[in-house]
């Protein structure tokens, strides 16, 4: 019983860093309707930003953090801004995604390139001590902590900034109708940027969250995370907030439990098995609203 | 027994009533209009004789058969087919290849017959092409069957997809604004098309339409919807001169 | 896809491509003008172009993304390889052998890929991406923690280790986790290899010109037009997607009966084998069938050529892919090609002569 507690609150520590990557999928799909493909690779850039900051450079962790959200942000930006603006009027569906599985992979092979294949150890950002409850059974590790605080908080303070500010008004506006919007003088383009520079810096926080609580860090380490998160946010529900929430967090305890009670190897298989069950059942996902094609 | 037998359908999106009410009776041989300002419902009367939405209420009878609950592909095999108020071509393909599309259900070989290139391959595609041909010259495209189907000129787009529809066998057409966007012109064209398609194939057609003038040129019948519910219904002239119609198009 | 129309002609051209590029490989061989290296290549190419072409028939003819086809390509590797050592010393005829690996590996991947595309391909497109993505990720991850061994009681599987196979004094284990299956007859040869480049290009091309392949491009243009006039989509889709596997499937079993150690590794069977079978595609043309011919067969044997941009080679597909699509597809770059088109310049130039000629 206690090892399934343990269980239960690292799945759910997980799955908030699921959650988190799983916000930045959503939003970018709800507002500019693509798969950011390349969205998992930012958090491995994020990463790969820190480490260099901190064991390369030597700087003091909080710069690194800090470095490492601007550079994803700007990246972000630039991504949107040199290989997805130029697509959006006119292109398919089916062009944009390949664009964007280039963009990934550009990214993956660039950090091969600077960083080498060796698997970097990423030493820990959060220096909270383990806390330990009924005699030391239940521990939940500072990681854990700060995962899950992180998590809240950002998700509060996205759903007050989409409520409450008129960019995130805008943002609601040009997810219904990019045409109307632009009608009633929303910066339409202005709007999506945003989108890509909110996700991309929530990118750069689940890095620093995902590696310290698994420091191995490698040109890869992003892709498997980001398509998990994708699963999350299908699962949640494409465009919602809160289904990203729920999605990554239910993701993250059925990944954790796969892997103590069946079989480590087999945790991936059973994610990808929700997913094709979730698409079966409920393509929309928990809180997905249904998208009709006009005809 | 009517063709088209249509009573009390009705369907809404999200609390708001779409379409209330609708019923109609189209004869076989009819040319009928149904026409209303902007947002009137029309397209979604469409959608739902076609199988694209499912009706919350109401019933569908095409010669006395139920069709109201079909699947799209159902329902065109049952004998309806239609075109779309934003041209769907299949742009990539040629001229020819669209129409024989449309004969998909029509005639009959295996996905093994025609990779092996077996006689029954060739013989099919031989009469596929006659038919595709006959119909190309009705729309008089046949100097353009090899054309991409993107590539032709927008009054000749509008011809191709009645074309295509036509080459599904139907016995209820539905038009959705064949006139829109077209020149005088190519509209009293398209008007002589109409009603040469109506002769030659024999065939009742129901028709959406803005423009007033092919409305009363061509059609019988109108009804006449006004936010999603049926304004008034009868021959042309006398619809045309309602004064309920006059204010739904031009306001009070 | 753009603007030409492809009759029969065209297909003989692609046809005679093959063969001519056959004849020529045979004539260097026998002059002995072809460096070991180089024949080494020349089944891989076969193996990329029918890679490349079966995809093609999934990007471009039926226009859904498929990131999974290496997975398809694995599954066929193993299930042919697997047959053959089981039947090493049965049927000892190796051509009868391998035409019957050959079949097994292809309906294995095809049935694999009915499964797959069965509940996705109902849905939008990127969804599809994602799930043949994971597929392929996980036939990638089971091929390497599985073992396999036969003895004279069958199959033993084991996802542990090979002790644990249980196998009798006469058993011998066929995949060896990690290892993979080593010494896997060499059935396979260049001459098989251009054969079955050819039935890959007969099946598709004459496919794609009959009613099923019109039906399949018709969804690809128009999904909701393709409904109206009666094409059931679902049908389609999994006719072309199920074809596709299947002949990746039939690649994979030319690929595994063609090295002394098949291991299933990222850049043998998983994402990145995957991405690029799609630069092959992408850099051929989207739909151009002869485009994938030639961009797989120049791209496998490019990196033996330019052996010094190894570690940048793969920086670099992402940027064409890159810059492919941006230049294929975007709006602004378009209107600028057309503005600096060879054509266009000539006409320019033609105005500004004959204006010299009225002076």
């Amino acid at each position: 019983m206690m090892s399934f507690l343990n269980h239960l609150i690292r799945g759910i520590s997980l799955g908030s860093v699921y959650a988190i990557i799983a916000l930045g999928y959503t939003m970018v799909y709800g507002i500019a309707k693509m798969l950011n493909f390349a969205h998992g690779d930012v958090i491995m850039v994020g990463s790969f930003a820190i480490y260099w900051g901190v064991s390369m450079q030597g700087l003091p962790p909080v710069l690194a953090i800090l470095l490492s959200i601007v550079l994803c942000t700007v990246m972000g930006i630039t991504i949107e801004f040199i290989a997805y603006r130029p697509l959006r009027q006119s292109a398919s569906s089916l062009v944009v995604l390949i664009t964007a599985i280039g963009v990934s992979y550009f990214l993956q092979n660039l950090a091969l390139l600077i960083f080498g294949a060796n698997t970097k150890t990423f030493t820990s950002m959060i220096p909270l001590e383990t806390l330990r409850f009924a005699g030391g059974d239940i521990s939940i590790s500072g990681e854990a902590i700060v995962t899950m605080l992180c998590c809240l908080i950002i998700m509060t303070g996205l759903t007050l900034f989409i409520r409450k500010t008129k960019p995130g008004q805008a943002m609601l506006a040009v997810s219904e109708d990019k045409g109307a919007a632009q009608l009633m003088g929303i910066n339409v383009n202005g709007t999506i940027s945003l989108t890509f520079a909110i996700g991309s810096g929530l990118a750069a926080i689940a890095g620093l969250l995902l590696c310290s609580a698994y420091p191995a860090l490698t040109p890869y380490t992003g892709s498997m995370p980001g398509i998990k998160a994708f699963v999350a946010a299908v699962f949640g529900g494409i465009g919602s907030i809160p289904g990203a929430l729920i999605g990554g967090v239910v993701l993250g305890i059925i990944e954790t439990l796969g892997k103590a009670y069946i079989s480590s190897q087999m945790a991936d298989v059973i994610v990808f098995i929700v997913l094709i069950i979730v698409l079966l059942v409920k393509p929309t996902g928990l809180l997905g609203r249904k998208l009709q094609e006009k005809v | 027994m009517a063709l088209l037998e249509v009573t009390n359908l009705s369907i809404s999106f999200g609390g708001l009533r779409a379409v209330e009410d609708f019923s109609v009776s189209i004869e076989k041989g009819q040319l009928y209009g149904l026409i209303g300002p902007n947002g009137a419902g029309k397209t979604t009367v469409f959608n739902l004789l076609t199988g694209v939405y499912k009706p919350d209420e109401g019933l569908i009878h095409l010669e006395g058969k139920n069709i109201t609950n079909l699947r799209t592909i159902d329902i065109n095999k049952e004998g309806i087919a239609r075109t779309f108020q934003n041209i769907r071509l299949f742009k990539n393909l040629t001229v020819l290849d669209n129409v024989k599309a449309g004969l998909h259900n029509r005639y009959h070989y295996s996905a093994i017959e025609g990779i092996l290139r077996l006689p029954r391959f060739h013989k099919t595609e031989k009469i596929m092409n006659e038919k595709a041909y006959e119909l190309l010259k009705v729309f008089e495209l046949e100097g353009e069957a090899d054309y991409l189907a993107a590539n032709l000129p927008y009054g000749k787009q509008r011809k191709l997809e009645i074309a295509r529809a036509l080459a599904t066998g139907p016995r209820l057409l539905l038009l959705d604004e064949p006139a829109a966007g077209m020149n005088p012109n190519e509209t009293k064209e398209l008007m002589d098309t109409i009603r040469f398609v109506r002769k030659e194939f024999d065939m009742t057609i129901l028709l959406i339409e803005h423009d007033m003038k092919l409305v009363a040129g061509i059609c019988e019948e109108l009804t006449v919807l006004n936010f999603g519910k049926i304004l008034t219904s009868g021959e042309t002239s006398e619809v045309l001169n309602d004064s309920r119609v006059i204010t739904a198009y031009l306001g009070e | 896809m753009k603007s030409k129309i492809t009759k029969g002609k065209d297909n003989l051209i692609t046809y005679g491509i093959v063969l001519i590029s056959y004849v020529i490989a045979q004539i260097l061989i026998s002059a002995g003008q072809m460096s070991y290296l180089l024949q080494g290549l020349l089944v891989p190419i076969c193996v990329s172009v029918i890679l490349a072409v079966s995809l093609n028939l999934t990007v471009g003819i039926l226009g859904e993304l498929s990131l999974g086809h290496a997975g398809f390509m694995c599954l066929g590797a193993y299930f042919g390889a697997i047959f053959t050592h089981c039947m090493k010393d049965i049927i000892t005829f190796s051509p009868l052998r391998f035409f019957l690996a050959l079949l097994i590996g292809a309906v294995v991947a095809g049935f694999f890929g009915f499964l797959i595309g069965m509940p996705v391909l109902r849905l939008r497109g990127d969804y599809l991406a994602i799930v043949t993505l994971a597929f392929g990720e996980i036939i990638k991850n089971v091929a390497n923690a599985l073992y396999l061994g036969i003895d004279r009681n069958g199959l033993h599987i084991s996802l542990k280790d090979s002790l644990s196979l249980n196998l009798e004094e006469d058993g011998t284990v066929i995949i060896k986790g990690a290892q993979g299956i080593i010494s896997t007859p060499r059935d396979a040869n260049f001459t098989i290899g251009v054969i079955l480049i050819l039935i890959t290009l007969f099946i598709i091309m004459n496919l794609v010109k009959s009613r099923d392949g019109r039906a399949i491009m018709a969804i690809r243009d128009n999904r909701i037009a393709a409904e109206s006039i009666g094409i059931n989509i679902t049908k389609y889709k999994l006719m072309a997607f199920s074809l596709s596997a299947a002949l990746a499937g039939i690649a994979g079993v030319l690929y595994s009966h063609n090295i002394s150690s098949l291991v299933a590794t990222t850049n043998t069977f998983g994402y990145n084998m995957s991405i690029l079978i799609l630069v092959y595609v992408v850099l051929g043309g989207i739909g151009n069938i002869r485009g994938s011919i030639i961009a797989a067969a120049i791209l496998t044997l490019l990196p033996e050529v330019l052996r010094f941009l190894d570690e940048q080679r793969m920086l670099i597909y992402a940027i064409v892919l890159i810059a492919m699509m941006l230049f294929r597809w975007s709006p602004q770059i378009i209107a600028w090609r057309e503005q600096h088109s060879l054509k266009n310049l000539l006409q320019k130039f033609k105005k500004t002569t004959s204006k010299k000629e009225v002076r």
